[in-house]
Formats: C-alpha cells, sequence, structure tokens
C-alpha cells in the first residue's frame, strides 16, 4: 500500500492529526518537513505506521494506544509522553523526559536520551540504545527501562515498583535506588527486550539491575520528630 | 516561559543576513513568549572618521515624543563630546559619542528622565518592546540588520511586569547583554548584595540582577566563563542564560537543567534556541551538529 503523504509544510498540526486518526488500521503514513514541529502524531488510536521523516519536536507520539510512529530523526522532550499502547521509535536522539508517565506500549530511542527519560513511568516500556541524562526513571512506578549506554547522576530517585536495566556505567544512584542482584528471569527480559529494541550490544548477563530500596514508600509521621 | 534564540557567526559571508536569520528564529518562538521581546545585535561599525573608533553607540528609546537631534546636542554639550544621531524607527535611536560613558549617561538621566538607554557599546544595539516578536523585529526593521552575532528573547512574563524595561535583553555594561528563561528565587538577596557595593538595578526584574552581577564580576577583572560560574554558585532557581560579550557567546544551564537548550554547530555559525524549530530554517541546518549543553556545563565560544 502506498503510503499517506502529509507534510507540515502545507498542514497545521491538528490538520496533521485529524487527517492521521481517520486512517483505517495497517495504512502507512509519512509526514514530511517537521521541521522541530510539537505534537506530531498525538491521541491516536488506530493501529497505523507513522514514518516521522526528520527532527521533530516536543510530545511525539504521545497519548497513543495503537498506532506505531518512528521518527526518522531527533526529537524534543516528552517524546511518547503518556503513551498507553503500541509504539514510538526514534532513530535519532531524544531531549528530556522522554516516555514521561508512560502506561503501556514502548518507547525505543536509538540514540542517547537527555534528563528524565522515564520521570514517572506508570507501566510502559522504554528502550535507550545510548545514554540517558540525570534524574532518568525519577519516581518510576511500575514498568521497565533499558539503557544499553550509560545513565547520568541520580538515577532510579524515588522508584516505586519499576526496574531499570543498564549496560554501562551509571554516574549515581538516586534516594531509594539501589543495585540488585540479577536474576536469570532478569537475563531472560533483558535478552527480549534487547531484542524488541533491536540492540545488539547489549549483554543480558552483564547489565546491572536497579529498583527500589522501598525506604521512602510509607511516610513516616515521627521520623525525626522534624515535623 | 519564555523563548531564548542566539547567533554567532563564524563565516563573514553570512554576516549581511544575520538580521533576517535572527527575526525568524525570534518569531519561531512566540509560542513560548508573546507578551515582549527584545534583540541584541553586534556588527563592527567602522569610524566614519578617524578619532571614532572607540566611541560607544547608545541604544535610546523614549516613551513620549522627542527631538533626537536637540537631545543630542544639549547631551553633546552636558557632557563634553561629540554626539551622532541615527535615528531608529520612531521611538528610539542610536547616539554615538566620545564622551565618557558615565557622563553621557547621567547627561540623558538629568537631560531627559523620559529617555531609557536598554544598552550602550562599541558593537553592540538594543530593540526591546511590549508586543509580538514579528510586529517588533518589522517595527525596527531588523531583518536587515547585518552583524556577526546576535541574541533574542521572547517573554511570557511571571517574575514582574510587562513592560518595554521589563524586556529581555539586560544589558548593564558595554556590549554586554543577556537573556533568561526561567526564573531566580534568591534574587532579592543578590540585588541587596549588589546595592551594598554601589550597583543599582533599574528594574525589580530577576533576571537583571544576574546581568547586573555577571557585569559586576567582568568589572572586578573576570571573564565571562567565570561570571557565568559566579550565577552557578550564587543564584538560586531555574535558568537558561544565552549571555553575549563583543567577542563571546556563552550558554549555562542550572543544575537541573529544567529549561530547555539546544545548540547547533557547523562550520559556518554556533546557533542557539529554546527549541529546534527556531532553528530549523538556519542554512546547512541539517548538517549540524546538534546537541542540548548539560546541567552547570558553561559553552562558551570566541570570535
Amino acid at each position: 500500500m502506498d503510503p499517506v503523504i502529509l507534510s507540515c509544510a502545507d498542514l497545521s498540526t491538528r490538520e496533521i492529526n485529524a487527517a492521521l486518526a481517520t486512517l483505517p488500521d495497517g495504512t502507512p503514513a509519512r509526514v514530511l518537513e517537521p521541521r522541530g514541529r510539537h505534537n506530531l502524531a498525538v491521541g491516536l488510536s488506530n493501529k497505523v505506521r507513522v514514518d516521522i521523516e526528520g527532527n521533530a519536536g516536543y510530545f511525539i507520539g504521545g497519548l497513543g494506544q495503537g498506532p506505531d510512529v518512528v521518527v526518522n530523526g531527533f526529537v524534543g522532550w516528552s517524546v511518547g509522553e503518556n503513551l498507553l499502547a503500541g509504539s514510538v521509535r526514534v532513530k535519532g536522539n531524544a531531549s528530556e523526559c522522554a516516555g514521561a508517565s508512560s502506561h503501556g506500549g514502548t518507547i525505543v530511542i536509538e540514540g542517547d536520551a537527555s534528563s528524565r527519560a522515564g520521570i514517572s513511568l506508570k507501566g510502559g516500556t522504554i528502550l535507550v540504545a545510548g545514554n540517558v541524562g540525570h534524574m532518568s526513571g525519577f519516581m518510576a512506578q511500575a514498568g521497565v527501562m533499558l539503557i544499553g549506554g550509560d545513565a547520568d547522576d541520580a538515577l532510579g530517585d524515588s522508584l516505586y515498583e519499576a526496574v531499570i536495566y543498564v549496560g554501562g556505567k551509571i554516574a549515581s544512584l538516586g534516594s531509594d535506588a539501589r543495585i540488585e542482584e540479577l536474576t536469570e528471569a532478569d537475563v531472560r527480559a533483558v535478552k527480549a527486550l534487547a531484542e524488541l529494541g533491536g540492540f545488539d550490544h547489549v549483554e543480558p548477563e552483564n547489565v546491572t539491575r536497579v529498583a527500589s530500596a522501598r525506604g521512602l514508600y510509607n511516610f513516616d509521621a515521627l521520623k525525626d520528630q522534624k515535623y | 516561559m519564555c523563548g531564548l534564540i542566539g547567533l554567532h557567526l563564524k563565516n563573514p559571508a553570512l554576516e549581511p543576513r544575520l538580521g533576517e536569520l535572527l527575526s525568524q528564529m525570534l518569531e519561531a518562538m512566540t509560542t513560548r513568549g508573546p507578551d515582549s521581546a527584545g534583540i541584541a545585535v553586534y556588527a563592527d561599525h567602522p569610524a566614519a572618521r578617524a578619532g571614532q573608533e572607540q566611541d560607544l553607540r547608545y541604544s535610546l528609546r523614549s516613551e513620549e515624543p522627542i527631538d533626537w537631534d536637540l537631545l543630542a546636542k544639549r547631551i553633546g554639550a552636558e557632557a563634553g563630546g561629540d554626539v551622532r544621531v541615527e535615528p531608529l524607527g520612531t521611538d528610539s535611536a542610536v547616539f554615538g559619542s566620545n564622551a565618557g560613558e558615565a557622563s553621557f549617561l547621567a547627561a540623558v538621566r538629568r537631560i531627559a528622565p523620559q529617555v531609557s538607554v536598554p544598552a550602550f557599546g562599541r558593537s553592540m544595539l538594543v530593540v526591546k518592546d511590549v508586543g509580538a516578536p514579528a510586529a517588533i523585529c518589522a517595527r525596527y526593521g531588523i531583518p536587515a540588520w547585518r552583524g556577526y552575532q546576535g541574541i533574542g528573547h521572547t517573554r511570557m512574563a511571571t517574575e514582574s511586569a510587562v513592560t518595554t524595561a521589563h524586556s529581555h535583553p539586560f544589558a548593564p555594561a558595554a556590549d554586554l547583554a543577556l537573556v533568561h528563561n526561567g526564573s531566580f528565587s534568591n534574587y532579592a538577596t543578590i540585588r541587596g548584595q549588589l546595592a551594598r557595593k554601589g550597583i543599582r538595578c533599574d528594574t525589580d526584574n530577576d533576571s537583571e540582577v544576574a546581568a547586573r552581577l555577571i557585569a559586576a564580576r567582568m568589572a572586578e577583572g573576570a571573564d565571562l566563563e567565570e561570571g557565568l560560574r559566579t550565577v552557578l554558585k550564587e543564584m538560586d532557581g531555574f535558568f537558561t542564560l544565552l549571555v553575549t560579550t563583543r567577542t563571546q557567546f556563552a550558554v549555562v544551564r542550572d543544575s537541573f537543567a529544567c529549561k530547555p537548550a539546544v545548540i547547533a554547530e557547523t562550520g559556518d555559525y554556533v546557533a542557539m534556541a529554546s527549541e529546534y524549530h527556531a532553528l530549523a530554517g538556519l542554512p546547512g541546518i541539517t548538517g549540524a551538529r546538534v546537541f542540548e549543553p548539560m546541567p552547570e556545563e558553561i559553552h562558551v565560544w570566541t570570535r
């Protein structure tokens, strides 16, 4: 099937998203000349494949529940924000807050992701081939992150039940995050995640597992009697 | 929220296009700051006559109709020097003068208190105003300006009033300009410390305090990088700052880096903006090295 062509040079973001939303399942579409445009392919619930042909802006593929969005370039803040199902794949780097609050689906960053990747993750899967910036996985509640490269400072600060696997070095752990022993189940999970991301540089048996120490789970009103 | 843009040219062949490129970048940042905007543009100004090489050029603005030629004569007489006038739009002018900086500024304050001097320097001019960025650029004819470096700001005010004086850039010393996205929380404390050294702010704006702090450090002999390090050390808050001098172009973000910044570098230029789409129209952008400055990293380019 020939893809539907939509160009940011001719159409507003609302026109593009409205056109994408009406496509029958299985229809491929290409969005041309994004030139850093925000909010492309947002809020789609149909099972379409959307290729964004260039560098895009904020919130790309956010709130999706079905489509597979591929960005042939880099993206700004909050790619795949609040994703529910489906996937967003970025061929380049992603700026801050990649996959923020995503509930489901898969976000793949083939390059690096900046600060706060996976902030407040609520069940989604975030796969970053390269490095992530500081405070990644901050307050992540559920879901999983695989970081092929290095993680900057304060990884997994105030983690709840999300698990973070890191292939490279960790600059520092955030408050209440801890390194845990890698089990066979973890190795199998990482192998599957690396295959899903198409990462051949991740060695599943050599990643570091980061999870919550659960020390901050309950607010202790009497702690140090400071309150 | 505010929008920052800046362009530092390495290739002189682009200098005739500087104003055009800055204008399109500024307009792209309208969504981040629709209430006011400003721009600082640096250009080489060959002296019209021998002996004028060290003259300062003052950006002046009057909220009321004014006879700029008459004002120039009176300032020249009072401050003791030549004053040349270049009109700029309907409400602004550029005065070139060999009178000393302090006596020139004192003369303006005494003779025409309704006239503000948003900036001065040997290379830099500043225009700023309330309103939409595109309208401001058009009113002052910015697209036709040439130069080697410029920065701009689109403002969505949070900390202080929407007026021309509260708009960015802040340019408290010769050829020094600062634009800021974010908010400082301890600026009243720092403003008090500066006041005790005799340094006065023109407005109650938080960003002006950062500009004055950098200017104060540089007046003590620090370079721009040291000035920015002082901001990192002394000032508390959220910030992406873009600061320029006659020869330098610098970017710094606070330790959380929660105000955006993206830099694109090619063999022809260094460009910075709050969001990539402000850079997307630059020549050769698809071949640029595009990156985000890391928290507390100071990036400086020198002409």
